[in-house]
């Protein structure tokens, strides 16, 4: 049973990842992303994790890519310039381009390569190893992790002056 | 009959995820969509983080997942701002646009 959801989302996350990179309107790009977040929030909940299938729901899917619709929507930039001729190719266009296009490749090829030299390793099973709690997330969180925790509120509010010190219009 | 899913599953999903989303950064010429290949690596190494977990018996990775997820927003907020204050200078998202380091 777990196996063919293990299957269906995953073949759902890498279609839907895929759709991202190849829409050329960004709002579709956009919300074939928060498909391929909701399949992965499937697989933590298979892998045991419910808290994190929770989060990446809530605060991805919610959050994150509705911060990403205000703006595609704000710009009002539907499609990508087309191209033309030679920097249409998939394998054309700006040295940069065609360099990292074969890197990420041959990172792909290399990838596959080393986990495939790896042992097939069995996960436990929900009967060996019970589904990790939101009690012991928090309790590591606020007692191994407590300083790490109070840096990222830092963070954050970082983010936010900047973030509204850098959309602001400059006043002249 | 489908195989059970090994951890070498979770590990290769999480690769093809991340290739994807290598490859997404370097051949769009869409600011938004870049950001959102980068978004798409950023899970791919969550995926790993909780299939390890998973096979140790531990939650330390769910909590690197979780600070991941806080430093994900950041980066989108302040990277959203910096493609608004661009767009506003040049009409256009597309990253060849912005060469010159003044305008």
């Amino acid at each position: 049973m777990d196996a063919i959801f293990f299957w269906l989302l995953a073949a759902g996350t890498v279609l839907a990842s895929v759709g991202v990179i190849f829409q050329r309107n960004p709002m579709h790009s956009v919300v074939l992303l928060i498909a391929s977040f909701c399949a992965l929030s499937g697989l933590y909940v298979l892998l045991g994790a419910p808290f994190v299938a929770a989060i990446q729901i809530i605060i991805y899917a919610g959050a994150i890519m509705v911060l990403f619709l205000f703006v595609v929507m704000l710009l009002n930039v539907p499609t990508e310039d087309p191209v033309h001729g030679y920097h249409a190719r998939l394998l054309g266009g700006a040295g940069p381009r065609r360099f990292g296009a074969v890197l990420s490749l041959l990172f792909a090829v290399q990838l596959f390569l080393v986990l495939r030299t790896l042992q097939m390793t069995p996960l436990p099973t929900d009967a060996q190893q019970p589904p990790s709690t939101v009690y012991d997330i928090g309790l590591r969180l606020f007692r191994d992790y407590a300083f790490a925790f109070e840096a990222t509120s830092v963070l954050i509010l970082v983010a936010m002056v900047g973030a509204i010190v850098l959309a602001r219009r400059e006043p002249r | 009959m489908l195989p059970d899913p090994t951890l070498n599953a979770y590990l290769l999903l999480s690769a093809v995820l991340f290739a994807i989303g290598t490859a997404g950064v370097f051949l769009r010429r869409n600011l938004i969509t870049i950001l959102l290949s980068v978004e798409i690596m950023l899970n791919a190494v969550n995926l790993t983080f909780v299939a390890v977990d998973r096979f140790r018996g531990v939650v330390d990775g769910q909590i690197i997942v979780f600070f991941v997820m806080t430093v994900a927003a950041a980066e989108a907020a302040v990277g959203l701002a910096i493609i608004i204050a661009l767009f506003r200078h040049k009409e256009s998202l597309n990253p060849d646009a912005f060469t010159s380091l003044k305008w």
